[in-house]
């Protein structure tokens, strides 16, 4: 049992972080052109609404619910003091849950039987949403088998979390877990390793720097200025466009 | 001021046959690839028709472009950084596949391997993106020479400003009419691409105003389709990426022409330079409607201006770039003929091709009056052609066949006035009086004064009017393609040192040969 538990909760971890940063760094030097999120929004429009809109904002939602839990346990705690307030956080958290598991089986369903989108569709395509699908079920299933998580989760799961990144792990509380909660945990880990090799890297691009770059764009290619300077021979700027 | 300079194109639709010569040309070289089948970068349009994709023009459905606010900024339509971001997930306003058509093939092998049997084989469209047999319900240039169709002309979302009775007289049979708009990217000077793009994978060329996509940047947010309001961005469904029109800047930079205009039989097509001062961008673009070309065409800068010069050698801009603007077709085509219009200037984007609004239509439409005027045409055509008739000296009625027009000013400045009948009809005088006074000159049955009258009253001398005429009708290749060299020889050092790669073997290093990391 401790060779599992230290395989899935101490060697597992590292390996994905590992696996994660070296994928995407090299994936984005070796083949840049691949970073993109595929849509198919043209070719098909109105299932994919029902779809990618709750799907998105509700993981969203779900991904910073769980970084602002792993970050500052503290505060959350703070929150939960009053019952009605954690009850509030905690149905907002589970409705959000529901949105993006509905959204993910449109998105799924809309997959598989459309026939243009079938034609841009791979094998690693469909692997990824059966996990992310059986991710957030198993999480909806621990919101309501394992109650008030949020509580729970700041206690136990923080500090292991944060034993993992302080490279000194601890992992006997994780491992007295239940086996709901120690897969979906697990599958968290399989999700960061597969990022590199699947369509997730769309979300290491998300193109927040549009909101303060200028609206238009202009690329000299060749410094005519330059060129027309007898004192240097050389450029001392190169293109920016590749 | 802030001189740069800018490839610029001009459409003479007068001489546009619809021959898609220019499609073909584009397509064979650019989009002949998977993905990629349904764009058309260079594509050519029936007016009054919906166009390709289905009516693109019309904002209300796609919402491209920029529109003013109250306040007097322009903003982007329907993307931009908020509205952009918070769509990101579902662009709401984008057009899909089918806006535009389904691309098929055919299945040739049918024909020749299908078993003996009592039919003669057929070869079924087949869906070049699912392979399954396709039911064509709309393909390239659907709505090609349709006018008057309800499904296709009458809905041209141009006709909004149009009476019923207006949009009913134009499609009478006898005075039904149509002609050819020949598209491609605008390479405007105010991008709603480029403004749109969150990646900002979208650029303008600095040197000489090419918009591009850097397709190692584009992430398929597909911000740019819907933004940009002549649908010119495409996003290929197999790569994951949009793709555009480069004005064939490879060919460009190898001094030859784009292939659309290299292929254009009716030879409509003029390519040139022109310098514009950047630093007048913003107040052109977010200037009151009426004023938006006026303001447009001040951007345009002479060549022969010593101010001009002297700024654009400051601003690094080549001699051989300020000789081409000196001597480009486009020039006078837009700043001194003042002949060509900018496509749908109240989109705000600044676009950088010009039409010469079509005359053809106008002039057919006089003789149709009442039936005692038909029954005239039967008699012999030297007494038909007098001058009473079509060519009228009566300089009053000359201009009045441009107020009867087969298309209503009203329809033409939709599409190249930004809404302003006087602009169409200025340009359509000039045409007319070029042609009265070359009429004067070849056959002689307008008298000179006459003649000159109608030139006078448009602004034009005979000498002009004779430079219209020999630019229009007899230029040859190097009078319609006057563009500078790149200066390759400049650039390539630019864009690496060329010492750095002395010394390695062979060809084909994509990085630099240089030891371990």
């Amino acid at each position: 049992m401790a060779f599992y538990n230290n395989f899935f909760f101490t060697v597992l971890p590292y390996v994905a972080i590992i696996i994660f940063f070296i994928g995407i760094v090299y994936r984005f030097r070796a083949v840049k052109f691949s970073y993109s999120s595929l849509s198919s929004q043209f070719l098909e429009t109105r299932k994919l609404y029902w779809g990618s809109v709750p799907f998105h904002w509700g993981i969203i939602f779900l991904f910073f619910g769980h970084l602002i839990a792993f970050l500052v346990p503290g505060y959350i705690l703070l929150w939960n003091q009053q019952p009605l307030r954690l009850a509030i956080l905690e149905l907002t958290a589970f409705t959000f849950g529901l949105m993006t598991f509905i959204g993910l089986i449109n998105l799924f369903y809309r997959r598989l039987t459309n026939a243009r989108v079938r034609k841009v569709t791979n094998y690693v395509d469909i692997f990824l949403e059966v996990i992310l699908l059986a991710q957030i079920f198993l999480g909806l299933w621990i919101a309501v088998g394992y109650r008030w998580g949020s509580s729970w989760f700041a206690i136990v799961l923080s500090p292991y979390l944060k034993s993992i990144f302080t490279l000194n792990p601890q992992i006997d509380a994780v491992a007295m877990l239940p086996l709901v909660i120690q897969l979906h945990i697990i599958l968290a880990f399989i999700i960061l390793l597969i990022i590199p090799f699947t369509r997730l890297v769309h979300l290491l691009v998300f193109p927040l720097s549009y909101l303060w770059r200028p609206y238009q764009k202009v690329i000299w290619n060749w410094d005519r200025k330059k060129i027309r300077n007898p004192q240097t021979s050389w450029t001392l700027h190169k293109p920016r466009n590749n | 001021m802030n001189v740069r300079s800018q490839i610029a194109m001009v459409f003479h639709l007068d001489k546009c046959i619809g021959c898609h010569t220019c499609s073909i040309a584009c397509k064979n070289i650019w989009t002949d690839r998977k993905g990629a089948e349904y764009m058309w970068w260079n594509n050519v349009e029936t007016k009054p028709g919906t166009g390709y994709p289905t009516k693109w023009e019309d904002q209300k459905i796609y919402k491209g472009g920029w529109e003013k606010k109250k306040k007097g900024e322009i903003t982007l339509r329907s993307s931009g950084k908020y509205k952009g971001l918070l769509n990101i997930f579902h662009n709401p306003h984008m057009p899909v596949m089918d806006d535009y058509y389904e691309p098929w093939t055919y299945k040739y092998l049918d024909l020749i391997e299908s078993p003996q049997g009592d039919d003669q084989p057929t070869a079924r469209p087949v869906s070049l993106v699912t392979g399954k047999p396709l039911d064509i319900k709309s393909g390239p240039n659907w709505d090609d020479d349709l006018s008057g169709t309800p499904k296709y002309a009458r809905k041209d979302p141009n006709f909004e400003d149009l009476s019923p009775a207006e949009q009913e007289a134009m499609f009478q049979l006898e005075k039904m009419a149509m002609f050819y708009l020949p598209r491609i990217c605008n390479h405007c000077l105010n991008p709603a691409c480029v403004a749109a793009c969150p990646s900002g994978a979208i650029y303008k060329r600095g040197e000489d105003g090419v918009v591009l996509i850097n397709q190692n940047v584009c992430r398929a947010w597909r911000m740019c389709v819907t933004a940009c309001p002549y649908k010119k961005s495409y996003y290929n469904w197999s790569t994951g990426k949009s793709e555009k029109c480069i004005l064939c800047y490879p060919r460009l930079e190898a001094g030859f022409a784009p292939a659309c205009m290299h292929s254009c039989v009716g030879r409509i097509r003029y390519l040139g330079v022109l310098l514009y001062d950047a630093d007048k961008i913003k107040e052109a673009v977010s200037s009151a409607e009426d004023e938006l070309i006026e303001k447009q065409l001040d951007l345009i800068l002479d060549p022969f201006d010593e101010n001009v010069i002297k700024e654009a050698k400051a601003n690094g801009i080549a001699d051989s770039t300020i000789f081409a603007a000196q001597t480009s077709p486009i020039y006078k085509f837009v700043k001194v003929w003042h002949l060509g219009l900018p496509l749908h200037a109240e989109y705000r984007t600044v676009p950088m091709l010009f039409y010469v609004p079509p005359l053809l239509p106008v002039m057919a439409s006089l003789s149709i009056t009442d039936n005692s005027k038909q029954a005239e045409k039967l008699d012999p055509i030297a007494k038909f052609w007098n001058k009473n008739h079509l060519y009228n000296t009566n300089t009053e009625s000359i201009w009045g066949t441009i107020e009867q027009a087969r298309f209503p000013l009203k329809y033409l400045a939709s599409l190249f006035g930004a809404g302003n009948e006087q602009k169409i009809k200025n340009v359509l005088k000039k045409q007319l009086a070029v042609r009265i006074h070359r009429r004067n000159i070849t056959v002689g049955d307008i008298d000179k004064n006459t003649a000159e009258k109608i030139l006078l009253e448009t602004g034009l001398t005979p000498k002009i009017a004779d430079e219209i005429y020999y630019l229009t009708s007899l230029a040859k290749f190097d009078d319609r393609f006057n563009i500078p060299p790149a200066h390759r020889e400049q650039a390539l050092e630019m864009l690496e040192d060329t010492g750095d790669l002395k010394g390695s073997t062979g060809f084909g290093f994509k990085a630099e040969p240089k030891r371990s990391l």
